[in-house]
């Protein structure tokens, strides 16, 4: 069955179809045009690690598109402590619905699904490995910003091993002729099989461990958390926290244009600070999450988005 | 004699059984274990390890008495072994000259070796599959969490 596991799953065409989606889409989104595309459909959130913004926008696109949502709940209280298998509970969830949102801790779990159901699976993150949901509205934001996605140069920081929304965004931003830098130190680098790829498809990418000095030339700058939970211990964690911090101060010389994004949750990665400049763009960019996800399930339930949505004209 | 006939001769020719020839020196143990033959069965098997090769510079013979291996135990041995040249012997003649195939993915022969991917659950049902990214080195990847995989580690993953 298809689904959204890499975002390989989806040409150059089908993404800026998708986006153009999502942007008729917004109305909706924001409440303001009651459009049931998704009527009588029901989402299942399999959520087996913790998420907020992922879960959330997935069940308020489906909510807004006239559907409905089960839940897995908490992991603590469901057959996975008793030793049900993936495979098992994608079988009975495959029942229940009509479509599959799920975050796994286990790397390839999402593909490991999409092998097992006869419905859509969205990858909402497996692992260290892809999460290209967030890829998609992290391209929304970026093509809002600037009204293209091409050769763009994106500076993408702080933890790129482990931070699964920048493998993703990556290899997205690559295939649109972007300039990529990735800035972290060297035990957060990005895996080398994905530099590799990368590098084969004639990506231009740049490897640094000074995201300062990257600030000036940026059209966009991607912070990442530097995730605790993926360090093996305490003190490996401690010794690269706080490593990469953003300031209001360090903005003074980035171009008028530039927006600094950020999956959230963020830690000490961006100050406060950063919040009141005219680059900060996060908050947006999870707003996003809901339309991004909105257009993808239509596509995946094979739902047309009618081109005469009425437009609200209004801002975030 | 010749150095490939004295290669062949230091064990004695076999009258039934399979003959596998050009194994990279130092790989015998490991096509062996790929087999699975570990001396709990009662055939004899014939190993020679390091011996001088024209074509290889040393290389690896092993030779195991009435046993003929089939395709798929073969395919296997496309891990560590993918040139190796392989004979089924009946009645100390050839009777027939095999190929290791290596297939675009290779299906439930060894798990994921990447700690965290999904297929490490061992009840998990569905098949372990590894891609073929690239023969010459070889290159696989898991096609659930797409890690690359270290091949001596997919030895001591065999399934």
């Amino acid at each position: 069955m298809p689904g959204l596991i890499t975002m390989d799953d989806l040409t150059n065409e089908e993404i800026i179809s998708l986006l153009d989606d999502a942007e008729r889409l917004l109305p909706v989104a924001r409440g303001n045009q009651y459009l049931p595309l998704l009527q009588g459909k029901i989402l299942g959130n399999l959520f087996f690690e913790p998420s907020t913004r992922t879960r959330m926008s997935f069940e308020t696109a489906m909510k807004r598109l006239g559907g409905d949502v089960v839940n897995l709940g908490d992991v603590k209280n469901s057959s996975v402590v008793k030793g049900e298998t993936l495979f098992d509970t994608i079988q009975m969830v495959d029942g229940y619905t009509d479509i599959i949102a799920m975050r796994h801790p286990r790397q390839g779990a999402a593909q490991y699904a999409c092998d097992s159901a006869t419905v859509p699976i969205l990858n909402g993150g497996d692992g260290a490995g892809n999460h290209p949901t967030q890829t998609m509205l992290d391209l929304f934001t970026i093509r809002q910003a600037h009204g293209t996605l091409e050769n763009l140069n994106i500076v993408l920081a702080g933890d790129l091993r482990y931070g699964r929304t920048v493998h993703s965004l990556s290899q997205a931003l690559t295939r649109f002729g972007c300039e990529v830098t990735f800035a972290s130190p060297s035990s957060l680098s990005m895996p080398q099989e994905i530099i590799s790829d990368l590098r084969s498809e004639g990506a231009k990418i740049t490897e640094t461990d000074d995201l300062l000095s990257h600030i000036s030339t940026a059209d966009v700058i991607y912070m990442t958390r530097i995730q605790k939970e993926r360090f093996p211990d305490e003190s490996e964690y401690a010794k690269v926290a706080g490593a990469y911090k953003l300031h209001a101060r360090d903005l003074a010389d980035a171009k008028a244009e530039m927006i600094v994004m950020h999956p959230l949750p963020r830690v000490n990665e961006i100050d406060p600070t950063v919040d009141k400049t005219r680059h900060a763009r996060y908050f947006e960019q999870a707003f996003n999450g809901v339309v991004a996800r909105m257009a993808l399930m239509c596509w995946l339930l094979g739902v047309t988005i009618p081109s005469d949505i009425k437009s609200d004209g209004g801002g975030v | 004699m010749n150095s490939q006939e004295q290669s062949m001769r230091r064990v004695t020719a076999i009258r039934n059984g399979t003959v596998i020839d050009h194994i990279p020196a130092g790989k015998a143990l490991s096509v062996l274990k790929m087999l699975g033959v570990d001396g709990s069965m009662s055939n004899p098997v014939s190993l020679v390890m390091n011996v001088p090769s024209k074509k290889m510079g040393g290389k690896d013979i092993i030779k195991v008495e009435d046993r003929e291996l089939n395709q798929y135990e073969l395919d296997r041995l496309a891990l560590v072994a993918p040139d190796a040249s392989v004979a089924i012997i009946r009645a100390y003649t050839v009777a027939e000259k095999m190929e290791i195939n290596l297939t675009e993915e290779v299906v439930n022969v060894a798990s994921c070796t990447f700690l965290n991917c999904i297929t490490t659950n061992p009840r998990e049902p569905l098949p372990h599959r590894l891609i073929v990214i690239k023969r010459e080195p070889l290159e696989l990847r898991c096609h659930y969490c797409e890690k690359t995989q270290d091949i001596n580690g997919l030895i001591e993953n065999l399934l």
